[in-house]
């Protein structure tokens, strides 16, 4: 009797027939699961389609203005501008904030030098530093050093954390360590070792580090609200808010239209990057 | 008298931080202690004791003393601990690049320039501009002393030195009990219980050491929001995403497709989540007041009533934080010991205690990392949902903590308060992180920033 390749939760010794049988309540309940996780969003696309008056007498069917809030949204909110100053910012500090943990994972594996644990511990401290506790202090920075309004504002602050470098460190210290000496006997500088070797090795990582980042800072809210006040440097998000708190009556439509087309990009990539994302969760957590 | 004590405090907490085995190290460890306590004291140029400061600030630069000597003395000590681990961990690993003392230098410094400057010096000025009266716009600043923390305290300087001393004394009698009584008897079963409890202790004591102003209800309304609202976002989000996890674990036809769906909306922000939840709860035109409104009952408008707000921006969270709760448990699940779940099976062990003695124990490192993440995003992230759903109202009941610092701190211009309330949260969060370290001994993981 083949015993069916089995997760290690649940043991049926013997019982194949039955569970076949058995995965029907599964699927029907996490059937139901997902329709209660995609309910509010479901519910924002049918209002999104729909004028205040169907909202406000409960119309079942979508509505027909799904055009006219997109045009109210896209143009007059200006909706696609703040959504491009969001990918920049998300795809700067993604992008710069691997790089320099690839970097300094390369530092802390593959180099010995004096004072290593003083580094390994300001770096390692700040992982008990969120940057809101600190946030009034560092607007009154930021806004001294002549970066509110900018990108640079919403960007450098955020290009480096200890997390990715200790992320990039424990990858590498995992990898065998013929990799580096064989690299060396062939000549290879640190530089070309990282791009050669290292990286093609770590897309795992990457990937995952990139979905996290990516949302990250797509989600980031606090910070754009208080750093950027000029409308047309804003993010996305603080465009939502603008939306909600119009002065004449809210229209329901728009409002939900821009909340589904800002969940759109974080959406698409994490969707894009799930492979990684995933098995690079795997790796982590059986450390 | 109040640098007297705070001498004694300092030392005391030096030695029993840092250890007093021998003579040696306990003096040792009072010096390290003094010096804690100077620091911090000689920074704020013994403004505390002046004879024109508060009763209450007094008793705040004892404590403070004795923290920044527990800090140093126990600072070292793990220092010290870390340092021969170092070495002995073989961290000088073959294979190692043998050029320049610059390179690695090189290699982290555009890390460490940022971290030092857009963490460290923001860190550090928190802390100056809390003791200041300071305009968020204007570059002059005051010396206030300690007054922007004990204006968010109660003015009875007994009260604010005897709660915490109460609340430790409760942890470590109750310590004391469990490692007295014998293992096995009623005694020592009570006392394992009642010892998780001690962050109950501390979170009474700060309670009643925040002040009430009529009519707001002050700083101890704000604490209340917080800890009502983190810790029902915490306790929801874990055993829902936990449920989810077993429902989503093995293998079923199309279950990537299910996982998909069900983790997607970790990709949503907080404040979308908060305008999703604001249409669906609204009581004109939201969903949920039509369906009562179909069976007859008049659905309550949430932003008037202090408890349904925070239930609906807690719900909210929680649906946001479940795709994060799910992959994380997922991961935590594959590292159940398959073989010990077949032998229970086989002894007779039912579902629930194959759970409680094999599952749980295994979850143990990956829950814990759940809940302080948790807690973490219901202190700051939960800031989006709460802003976009009902800006602390009704009457500052879903005010949390950051939403007041942002309140004050920006709204009202006074950074100094701003910082001093920072400054406490700052506080919460270095205890909570300490606590996971020890609970998982450096099993880190990597975190949302």
């Amino acid at each position: 009797m083949r015993v069916r390749e089995q997760d290690n939760l649940t043991m049926n010794v013997g019982k194949v027939g039955i569970v076949r049988g058995r995965d029907w309540p599964r699927h029907v309940s996490l059937l139901l699961a997902i329709a209660v996780v995609v309910f509010p969003l479901a519910y924002a696309a049918l209002i999104s389609t729909q004028s205040n008056t169907q909202i406000n007498n409960f119309q079942l069917t979508p509505g027909s203005s799904l055009g006219t809030h997109f045009d109210q949204v896209w143009n007059g909110a200006n909706l696609g501008r703040l959504m491009w100053n969001s990918v920049v910012q998300a795809v700067l500090i993604t992008v710069i904030k691997t790089v320099l943990s690839l970097l300094a994972g390369l530092a802390f594996v593959y180099f010995s030098f004096r004072g290593k644990w003083i580094v390994f511990f300001l770096v390692l401290i700040t992982l008990m530093m969120p940057t809101e506790v600190m946030i009034l202090a560092m607007f009154r920075l930021v806004s001294d050093l002549g970066l509110k309004n900018s990108m640079a504002g919403l960007v450098i602050p955020f290009a480096a954390s200890a997390t990715g470098a200790f992320l990039f460190r424990q990858h590498f210290a995992n990898l065998p360590k013929d990799l580096s000496e064989a690299a060396q006997i062939d000549g290879a500088s640190p530089l070309q070792f990282l791009f050669k070797i290292l990286i093609p090795l770590s897309w795992n990582v990457i990937g995952a580090l990139a979905v996290i980042q990516f949302v990250f800072v797509w989600n980031m809210y606090l910070w754009p609200v208080l750093i950027v006040s000029d409308p047309n440097s804003q993010v996305v998000q603080q465009g939502l808010e603008r939306l909600k708190s119009t002065d004449t009556g809210i229209t329901y439509g728009p409002l939900m239209l821009a909340a589904l087309l800002a969940s759109l990009p974080p959406a698409l990539v994490f969707i894009a990057l799930q492979k990684p994302f995933m098995s690079g969760f795997a790796v982590s957590a059986d450390k | 008298m109040g640098i007297v004590a705070s001498i004694i405090v300092a030392a005391l907490l030096g030695a029993l931080s840092f250890g007093y085995k021998s003579v040696r190290e306990g003096a040792m460890g009072a010096a390290l202690g003094l010096l804690g306590g100077s620091v911090i004291l000689g920074s704020l140029r013994l403004c505390t004791f002046a004879a024109d400061a508060a009763s209450t600030e007094a008793v705040l630069g004892i404590g403070l003393a004795g923290a920044f000597a527990w800090m140093f003395g126990a600072g070292t000590r793990a220092v010290l601990g870390q340092r021969s681990a170092d070495l002995g961990s073989g961290e000088n690993r073959s294979g190692t690049y043998k050029l320049g003392w610059y390179w690695p230098w090189l290699l982290l410094s555009p890390t460490l320039l940022i971290l030092i400057l857009f963490l460290y010096l923001p860190a550090f000025q928190t802390f100056t501009l809390s003791t200041k009266l300071a305009n968020l716009t204007s570059p002059r600043t005051a010396d206030r002393c300690l007054s922007n923390f004990s204006d968010l305290m109660v003015e009875s300087p007994t009260r604010i030195a005897m709660l915490p001393l109460v609340a430790i004394a409760m942890i470590w009698g109750v310590a004391l009990w469990s490692k007295r009584s014998t293992p096995g008897t009623r005694s020592h079963s009570i006392a394992k219980t009642l010892q998780p409890m001690g962050i109950l202790a501390v979170v009474f004591a700060f309670y009643f050491m925040f002040e009430t102003e009529s009519g707001t209800g002050g700083y101890r309304l704000i604490y209340l929001n917080t800890i009502i609202i983190s810790l029902s976002i915490v306790a929801l989000a874990m055993t829902v995403g936990l449920a989810m996890a077993y429902l989503a674990f093995g293998r079923i036809r199309g279950i990537t497709v299910y996982r998909t769906l069900l983790i997607w909306p970790y990709a949503i922000s907080p404040p979308v989540a908060g305008i999703l939840f604001f249409m669906m709860f609204n009581a004109t035109a939201g969903i949920f007041a039509f369906l009562a409104d179909k069976i007859g009952i008049e659905f309550p408008n949430y932003t008037a009533s202090a408890g349904m707000a925070r239930g609906v921006i807690v719900l909210a969270s929680v649906w946001k934080l479940l795709g994060y709760n799910l992959l994380f448990f997922l991961a935590g699940l594959q590292t159940v010991p398959r073989a010990q779940i077949e032998a229970a099976t086989l002894d007779g062990a039912n579902a629930w205690q194959r759970f409680r003695l094999i599952v749980m124990p295994a979850l143990g490192p990956i829950a814990f990392f759940l809940l302080v993440t948790n807690l973490t995003y219901s202190f700051f992230e939960v800031y989006g949902t709460v802003d976009l759903l009902t800006k602390g109202a009704p009457a500052s009941s879903t005010s949390v903590a950051i939403y007041e610092i942002i309140r004050v701190g920006v709204n009202n211009q006074n950074i100094g308060k701003g910082a001093a309330q920072s400054v406490l949260l700052f506080l919460a969060v270095i205890g909570l992180t300490a606590w996971q370290f020890r609970q998982s001994e450096g099993r880190v993981s990597y975190a949302g920033s």
